[in-house]
């Protein structure tokens, strides 16, 4: 098939930004999206040009390196990370527009790539247990209900790519927020630091620059690990109680 | 290593090529006792750093997955100064990530018979006797207390119903000791080694240094101080000062081009390394995972694994008849032959991974292969959901499936998987001595990046327990007894030094951007990585050995006089980043093929066609190969060889069979 692509292009963090058109030709319905884009880069190369910078590694889905804006929907129609969708999914002829994440936290670094550096921060401001290498007890000697350790998992399979941030009105980081505090906080291990945890956590997205949540819900409509709005719910709720005792 | 310098004994093979061999044995300083002691001992006879001094000293950490950021968060916590450096914008993204299955550890909690020692053994025959047997028995000793700290720091493992910990079986053993969060092993496992290091990058800690690339080690009077990385947001290319130097930089499987790695995946700074003077052992030991989804086209850029789990209830098949087109569901069961049961009855469908590897080539190379060109068997989950029902494969493999189904367009649930095995993993790597430090003193590697544990073939669910074991036990325990040896020495990056391998570092980006040729670095790397595929992938022999050593050069040079990188060198420019990292590949893989044409044996995912059994098994030659065969650089000729003989005290060397 071919495709018209409007890419957006933009040298560094303080250069202005334009669209530009580029012809996507004879792309097959097997390719990936970032594949379709590997072509279209070797074609800008050997014409001269500058390719488009994008950022991408395991192209398995897993890694949250990939992230683009298509036509308007953070990762494009699939609920899918970006190198996770297949060309089979657009029409011969069709016009696609490629943005970057759009969110005041993640400064634009070259055209399609940004620094979510914010992301790692509000990570180390709790999103962990204080478990120092070789503390620890033996593996089984804390039971933990299998429900309560499935919930744990739903929530830890947050890959941090950002879509969630991107995707709502008011570029908040809530859905990775809630998902850190709610995965630790469904585990025994988790819970010495679970309301000391949500209060730094929730301080540290504030001060990156991410708005608020308004529960818009747009966030898990994009989420490629289908993080459910559950864990911002259980945010909440943590952050009431820590509230409630005094900060936390 | 106990050098004692002798000159080369240059080698003419019949042909060109040749390689130089030294009669220098590589000491792999392997403590004395009984292999259960060893490490204890070994432990109690470190030297130790006051608290108050440790902040003085200064460790560069290369690489922030299970192995390098494990070290680096623990390395931290105990109070050294550390500075981490990734590719990748954020450490959470490291291929450990990626892993699917499992990590093995021999907790015995199922009660079915494992052990440290069954663990130690399992390992040690599953890399087909050519690992160094102490390093395994730590390994395996270690794997218990890898799941304690998992679980401690919120690894959310899979669980039964009264809360304990489940597990499953894995290729190449008979117990089930594989813990697994899912079809996310590594995922969970990153994310509890990465939310440690942000701890310590809070804490001061740590430096973490994202978007950097290390392009050069810096020895100073042959002690490994630092290392030169390119920031690949700036450009500015940059010196970086230590008193130890960490590589867990992973494999280097890309090579192939073509692989299960991350694209980014490189072996830019083991190669590096390994040409300031660190030892490359055993390069041509690459593991061919038997499961992945078949290529598709020229223009694919990876190949996706599906785990070998999977294997735990699917079952690989292929028509018994060659060139049968029909659908898989009309082939009734009669005209199906379920060549891995058939071949290996005892393991059947978990037969070690270089072993269904070949079993998948062999049926494909008699016709009988299945999907476009014939290059695919089929792994069929359609009698584990008749038994089990759907649910349970989908609690099991929910997240495999619908990646499948993503990237074929094909419903796994209905119509069975196509799979074909595909470059994975290399067990060779820099050569490193039991305290995982190179033959260059204060350069240690850890992980896939070095060579130690798993032989000639890495068995399932090893990857991850090799690198969190490295990461977060042994290096924490090795370093900080060389720096305590070593005292700390001061010292600036305006040492000559520095300077010098930060010009080269210029210079060479210089050059690449200066060739202004007519093709891509995706082409040239799209070149090499089908030369290596077809001549030193599954099934390798001499002629085609040769044939890869004769035309690894030429394109070589044709990429130095015809490759176009474009834009400028002080800016964000991922071809010239991809440029520097096909540019080693193209130098690692001649070192590759002439490991593999000096290894007549078979061993391991290392399968030479002049070596195997009438039934067309691996045939090992212990009189002649029982050896890491470590290389040397040399700038001047031939890459010269050392053996470290590999003696085995408790595991008795065998036939390694899976019948």
């Amino acid at each position: 098939m071919n495709l018209t692509l409007k890419v957006w292009r933009q040298e560094g963090p303080q250069a202005p930004g334009r669209f530009e058109t580029y012809a996507a030709r004879d792309i097959e319905a097997d390719m990936s999206f970032l594949e379709m884009l590997d072509i279209v880069n070797e074609g800008i190369i050997l014409a001269g040009g500058d390719p488009i910078a994008f950022d991408h590694d395991c192209r398995e889905g897993i890694c949250g390196m990939c992230g683009l804006v298509i036509d308007g929907l953070a990762h494009g129609p699939r609920q899918c990370t970006t190198c996770q969708l297949y060309m089979r999914n657009f029409r011969d002829g069709d016009t696609i527009t490629v943005e970057p994440w759009r969110v005041r936290a993640f400064p634009v670094v070259k055209d399609l790539v940004v620094d979510r550096g914010a992301l790692d921060r509000i990570i180390a401001a709790g999103g962990y247990v204080s478990a120092g290498t070789g503390s620890a007890p033996d593996a089984n000697g804390t039971l933990i209900p299998k429900p309560d350790a499935d919930a744990a998992f739903d929530a830890a399979v947050c890959i941090g790519c950002g879509a969630c941030a991107a995707a709502c009105p008011n570029g908040s980081a809530m859905l990775f927020t809630a998902a850190k505090v709610s995965h630790l906080s469904h585990l025994p291990q988790g819970q010495p630091e679970r309301y000391a945890r949500v209060v730094r956590m929730v301080e540290r997205m504030d001060e990156e620059g991410f708005g608020g949540c308004t529960n818009h819900g747009e966030c898990a409509g994009v989420c490629p690990a289908k993080i459910d709005m559950g864990v911002i719910a259980r945010l909440n709720r943590d952050l009431l109680v820590a509230t409630l005792k005094g900060g936390g | 290593m106990t050098e004692v310098m002798q000159t080369p004994r240059i080698k003419r093979m019949t042909a060109a090529p040749a390689w130089g061999e030294s009669d220098a044995q590589p000491d792999g300083h392997v403590p004395p006792g009984p292999i259960h002691e060893k490490w204890q001992k070994h432990r109690f006879a470190m030297k130790l750093l006051n608290p108050a001094n440790r902040r003085k000293y200064t460790v560069v950490v290369v690489g922030s997955g299970l192995a390098g950021g494990g070290a680096a968060a623990a390395l931290g916590e105990l109070g050294y100064n550390v500075k981490c450096f990734c590719y990748q914008d954020s450490p959470r993204r490291a291929h450990s990530i990626a892993a699917q299955g499992g990590i093995n550890a021999a907790k015995n909690y199922r009660n079915d018979g494992d052990s440290v020692y069954r663990l130690f053994y399992d390992t040690v025959k599953g890399g087909d006797f050519r690992a160094r047997e102490a390093n395994v028995h730590r390994l395996a000793e270690l794997s218990l207390n890898i799941i304690d700290q998992c679980v401690a720091v919120g690894v959310p493992f899979a669980r039964e119903y009264g809360g304990l910990l489940d597990t499953r079986s894995f290729g190449g053993a008979q117990v089930a000791r594989t813990f697994y969060a899912r079809g996310q092993t590594g995922q969970q496992l990153l994310l509890g080694v990465y939310q440690a290091l942000e701890r310590q990058i809070e804490r001061g800690a740590v430096t973490m240094y994202g978007r950097h690339e290390m392009l050069d080690l810096v020895l100073v009077d042959g002690v490994a101080r630092g290392v030169v990385a390119r920031d690949l947001v700036t450009g500015a290319i940059e010196p970086h000062a230590a008193d130890a130097v960490v590589l867990c930089t992973g494999g280097y499987g890309n090579v192939y081009n073509l692989s299960t790695y991350a694209r980014g995946a490189n072996a830019t700074a083991v190669w590096r390394a390994h040409k300031r003077g660190a030892l490359f052992a055993n390069p041509c030991f690459v593991q061919i995972h038997p499961t992945c989804i078949p290529v598709k086209g020229d223009y694919q850029s990876k190949l996706t694994l599906m785990s070998e789990s999977v294997r735990n209830d699917g079952r690989c098949w292929v028509p018994v008849k060659p060139g049968d087109t029909r659908a898989p569901g009309a082939i009734p069961e009669a005209e199906r032959d379920y060549y891995l049961e058939r071949m290996y009855p005892s393991f059947g469908n978990l037969a070690p991974r270089d072993i269904a590897s070949r079993a998948a080539k062999r049926v494909c190379d008699e016709g009988r292969g299945v999907g476009p060109g014939g290059l695919g068997v089929y792994l069929d989950l359609g009698d584990a959901i008749r038994r089990l029902g759907e649910d349970v494969i989908r609690a099991r493999y929910g997240n495999l499936m619908e990646m499948y189904e993503d990237i074929t367009g094909e419903n796994p649930y209905r119509v069975p998987m196509r799979i074909f095995p595909a470059v994975h993993y290399t067990m060779g790597g820099l050569w490193v001595d039991y305290n995982l430090m190179s033959n260059v003193p204060g350069l240690f590697v850890g992980g896939e990046a070095n060579f130690s544990d798993h032989g000639a073939n890495r068995l399932g669910a090893s990857a991850l327990m090799q690198g969190l074991a490295d990461g977060y036990f042994v290096l924490p325990a090795t370093v900080p007894d060389y720096l305590a040896r070593a005292g700390s020495v001061p010292l600036s990056t305006d040492h000559p030094a520095f300077r010098t391998a930060t010009a080269e570092v210029e210079d060479r980006a210089r050059r690449l951007l200066g060739i202004h040729g007519s093709r891509t670095v995706s082409a040239f790397h799209r070149d090499l990585g089908k030369l290596m595929w077809d001549h030193c992938g599954m099934a390798r022999h001499d002629a085609g050995l040769r044939e890869a050593l004769a035309r690894i050069p030429e394109l070589r040079e044709a990429f130095w006089r015809d490759v176009r990188v474009p834009g400028e060198g002080g800016e964000l420019n991922q071809e010239l980043e991809k440029a520097g990292r096909v540019a080693d590949f193209l130098e690692l893989a001649e070192l590759i093929v002439t490991d593999a044409l000096h290894r007549t044996e078979s061993c391991g995912g290392h399968f030479r066609e002049e070596s195997q059994t009438p039934e067309g098994e691996a045939l090992r030659d212990d009189a002649h190969f029982s050896y890491v065969a470590a290389w040397r650089h040399n700038a001047d000729g031939p890459p010269v060889l050392l053996k470290e003989p590999l003696v085995f005290e408790n595991v008795p060397l065998a036939v390694r069979s899976y019948k």
